[in-house]
């Protein structure tokens, strides 16, 4: 026994001595890191930025296919009068889920796709700041995804299903009025993909503040980093408000609380103000990757700078700021009172305005442009397009009167179905085909992408802009059926026809990626280059696809479009002239002497406990308090990990972990990771002029 | 300023730690991401708080009310607890950052004990009242007012737990003055659990009406 006490206690004395190569170790089982960058393992314990974004768009894709196909049965349950396609009670499943899933599982999920990919590429960077957090944070959606989605099919055929509307007000969802578990498979769903979004919220804007390579001053950042880094600041401040308001519905429902017990003396009007303070900005968080998107597409495709950088820039940020501002517009018939109603109609006329200055900014951008209509450029058109029109009807609800005569309407659903839909998911689909390229080395194909393109966007106004008119006439969203004498039988048959035309362009879609995908295998793999739309941001100055690695050294950026201006310059005649290759400049990717973070088992073991402990809260609380064990000890399997596989030689470039993420300070994988790139980069040109002078 | 002083230090090696990498703020990743957490929990509390003053006078002429169960001198007592730990946290800080490791120790665990206190405090203060009778489900201010300083509770809690970690890789030698930041971060999270305190404080027991 004593033996084994004294060699326990001795590495504890010698730690304060420099550590050498002997006190490398291999520890227990668990604890040591996954290995190996080839295979289906590797991507469950990926935390490279890049794989996490690609799981993303694949998770957001999927589950996009099942929010349509919710969207589809609405639409077949409205197509004639009188429908009976599917009951009143499963249509509040289906609408419900449709919405929560359309938000919270596929436009934000890819959006935080692009985020992933593209922020430490465009400002720079090796990863982002926190790349075990990166993997956990997707993981922890996939687990609120699944938990939610799963609600669809536990106790029968959307018998589990939340069925309160994608707002949920109470006290609807009260157990008195919604007494299956859908509202808690709600509320616990939320929680988790709101703490799965809090915490790549933080990882991200560390990353931007933090991580920009030298050179990357704020104004100096593609507009795209700028709305991400704003939607990202826009989740770490809305966020907590709906997990409050989730949490006293979640108290309601399982411990009697009386937060919405009007019988109490309750006022759940209070709901409504915490879901929509939260609900707004989050109308943003939809919207402005989009706007990101677009800003960069169309300065490509229009072969000139984008128009009024800075006004971009600041409009984007006004829209941060003012987003948090017209919240009760939501409310306007809840009775809040005339002066209210009146302060936030003010306000929501103001923030078209920001809005407005984007819009013109992009056309100016485009104005006597080289345009070149490629499908991502046609997508970028459509958003502009698409999303005037929903931002014309949106202004519509700012005066008040107005707004109650449609507030519930399908004018409502027409409004923010030309945004979310007209605006962000064809600003992401645009973003698919942009930078698909870079991803995966090869480009989408144009024939179907156009066709895709116009197929879907046929299909889009002819079935939200005749809810307009529903909506003008009267017909009232989240009702199951309406009368043959109510006169909405023709509009709502176009729209279901032209539901399934939307289907068909999603359908191309996939169908492209699969035609693209052979026809390159086919071909035997050639290089579409790290450039192939002759674009601007730092993305593509590497390899396609991007290697682990992003950049073969750190890249010291001198003005806005770094790239372009490394490509191009003026002449004596102050034309514009090519001035050097593009691959000259890229990086190619051969620097394989960069150290990147180990790859984790405990980001997916952390998101399998946080899964447990949802479906605990829902069934049994025991079941919960089991999983808040397990998770609490994978949280310390985490820490104690290893910074490093033992056995890779050398150093890792260690962008650091969470707060508790002991690795840095391990005597043996410590020696300065940062200075090895900057270094590399101060010393090159010495060398070479030594050479020369030699 | 944290920098000058491991610099200092006796025991300092000159290894570089994440602390003194070199970020575009000059933050380091960790502490930075720690501030924007604390952004994130200002609105936590916020909604948290709002709730409460929304709630709180929505009781029944003859319902157990704010006044009928608080005891403010007790509750003042053990708020006292708590901001002292933030003093005691300070010096934890401090001594690390001076490489005074021993230092560390103690004033890690004085921490964490006060901390417990206040928890304690709390623990007894809910039986209190549950025997007076506000229960959690009893009216709106019992359920408002049981959410609120509950999840302070479970604030400090975490933090408690923190603090013992730290403690506990403190007397494995895995906390040497290299480290001193991570103390301090949680240094920062433990402050504004305090801060948050006094504004729940003030809002929730001095001023009940």
């Amino acid at each position: 026994m004593t033996v084994t006490d004294r060699t326990i206690t001795a590495p504890e004395e010698t730690l304060a001595l420099p550590a050498g190569p002997a006190i490398a170790h291999r520890p227990l089982g668990v604890f040591t890191r996954p290995q190996g960058s080839e295979g289906w393992r590797s991507w469950l314990f990926t935390v490279d930025h890049k794989r996490i974004g690609i799981m993303y768009g694949a998770a957001a894709l999927f589950f996009f296919l099942v929010g349509g196909a919710e969207a589809l049965f609405i639409r077949l349950q409205l197509a004639t009068p009188n429908g009976s396609v599917i009951g009143a009670g499963t249509y509040n499943g289906v609408f419900t889920m449709h919405g929560v899933t359309m938000v919270f599982l596929v436009i934000m999920p890819m959006a935080a796709a692009f985020a992933n990919y593209l922020l430490p590429l465009q400002v720079g960077a090796r990863d982002v700041a926190f790349p075990r957090l990166n993997a956990f944070s997707f993981w922890c959606f996939l687990a609120g995804g699944m938990l939610l989605t799963s609600s669809i099919l536990v106790g029968g055929w959307f018998q589990n299903a939340p069925d309160g509307g994608w707002f949920a007000y109470a006290p609807n969802t009260g157990l008195l009025f919604s007494p299956s578990k859908g509202i808690d498979f709600y509320a616990v769903g939320l929680q988790i993909l709101g703490i799965a979004s809090l915490v790549s919220a933080i990882n991200l804007i560390v990353t931007v503040l933090n991580m920009r390579t030298p050179g990357m001053s704020f104004f100096r950042m593609p507009v795209l980093t700028w709305m991400l880094l704003i939607t990202q600041f826009l989740l770490l401040f809305a966020l907590p408000v709906i997990t409050v308001a989730l949490f006293l519905l979640m108290f309601d429902r399982l411990w009697d609380a009386n937060f919405f017990n009007v019988e109490a003396g309750a006022d759940p009007l209070l709901w409504q103000h915490l879901f929509w303070i939260f609900g707004h900005p989050e109308v943003y968080i939809l919207i402005l990757p989009a706007f990101g998107i677009v800003s960069e597409i169309i300065p490509t495709f229009s072969r000139k700078p984008l128009f009024g950088y800075h006004f971009m820039v600041a409009s984007g940020i006004a829209i941060g700021f003012m987003g948090w501002g017209v919240w009760a517009h939501h409310m306007f018939t809840s009775g809040v009172g005339p002066l209210s109603v009146a302060a936030f109609s003010v306000s929501t006329m103001f923030i078209a305005v920001p809005t407005g200055v984007k819009i013109l900014n992009w056309l100016a951008t485009m104005y006597r442009g080289r345009l070149r209509f490629t499908t991502p450029m046609l997508y970028a058109v459509g958003v502009v397009s698409m999303f005037t029109i929903g931002g014309l009807s949106g202004v519509t609800h700012s005066i008040a009167p107005s707004d109650t005569q449609q507030t519930d309407t399908y004018y409502i659903v027409a409004h923010f179905h030309y945004v979310i839909f007209g605006g962000a998911l064809l600003g992401l689909f645009g973003g698919f085909y942009y930078w698909w390229p870079k991803a995966f080395g090869y480009k989408l194909n144009e024939g179907w992408g156009k066709a895709s393109f116009w197929v879907m966007l046929i299909g889009f106004n002819f079935t939200f802009g005749p809810m307009h008119i529903l909506g003008l006439q009267g017909m009232s969203r989240r009702i199951a059926t309406y009368r043959a004498d109510e006169g909405f039988a023709l509009w709502n048959m176009v729209a279901t026809i032209s539901s399934f035309v939307i289907a068909l362009g999603v359908l191309m879609f996939f169908w492209n990626v699969y035609v693209s995908t052979r026809n390159w295998k086919r071909a035997g793999r050639p290089d579409v280059g790290p450039d192939p739309w002759d674009a601007r941001g730092l993305e593509w100055m590497t390899a396609s696809p991007v290697p682990e690695h992003n950049f073969d050294e750190d890249i010291e950026v001198d003005r806005l479009d770094h790239f372009w201006h490394r490509k191009y310059g003026k002449d004596e005649n102050g034309r514009i002239v090519r001035a050097a290759p593009t691959s000259e400049i890229a990086h190619d990717g051969s620097n394989t002497n960069v150290h990147l973070p180990s790859p984790s088992y405990w980001p997916i073991v952390l998101g399998g406990g946080i899964l447990l402990v949802g479906y605990g809260i829902i069934y049994n609380l025991w079941l919960a308090a089991a999983g808040l064990v397990f998770l609490v000890a994978s949280i310390y399997g985490w820490i104690l990990e290893p910074a490093d596989d033992p056995d890779a030689a050398g150093h890792h470039d260690d962008h650091g972990d969470d707060h508790g993420g002991d690795d840095h300070g391990d005597p043996d994988s410590n020696g300065g990771p940062s200075g090895n790139g900057e270094s590399a980069t101060a010393d090159e040109p010495a060398e070479t002029e030594e050479a020369t002078v030699g | 300023m944290a920098e000058t002083m491991t610099a200092e230090a006796p025991g300092h090696t000159p290894e570089h730690h994440d602390g003194e990498h070199h970020t575009s703020t000059g933050l380091s990743n960790e502490k930075l991401a720690m501030w924007v957490f604390l952004g994130s929990e200002c609105l936590l509390f916020g909604g948290l708080i709002s709730t409460y003053m929304f709630n709180k006078g929505r009781i029944g002429p003859n319902d157990v009310g704010p006044e009928d169960v608080f005891d403010i001198p007790f509750t003042s007592v053990s708020s006292f607890v708590l901001l002292m730990s933030s003093l005691t946290m300070v010096f934890a800080v401090s001594s690390i950052a001076r490489g005074d490791l021993r230092g560390n120790r103690i004033w890690l665990a004085t921490t964490a004990a006060l901390g417990a206190t206040f928890v304690a405090g709390q623990v007894y203060e809910f039986t209190a009242f549950y025997s007076e009778g506000l229960g959690f489900t009893t009216n709106l201010f019992g359920s408002a007012f049981y959410a609120l300083t509950g999840f302070h509770g479970a604030h400090v809690t975490i933090g408690i737990i923190m603090l013992m970690s730290l403690l506990v890789m403190s007397m494995r030698g895995n906390l040497g003055p290299e480290r001193a930041e991570t103390v301090e971060i949680i240094g920062l999270y433990w402050h504004f659990v305090d801060i948050v305190w006094i504004v729940i404080f003030t809002i929730v027991y001095l001023f009940p009406q």
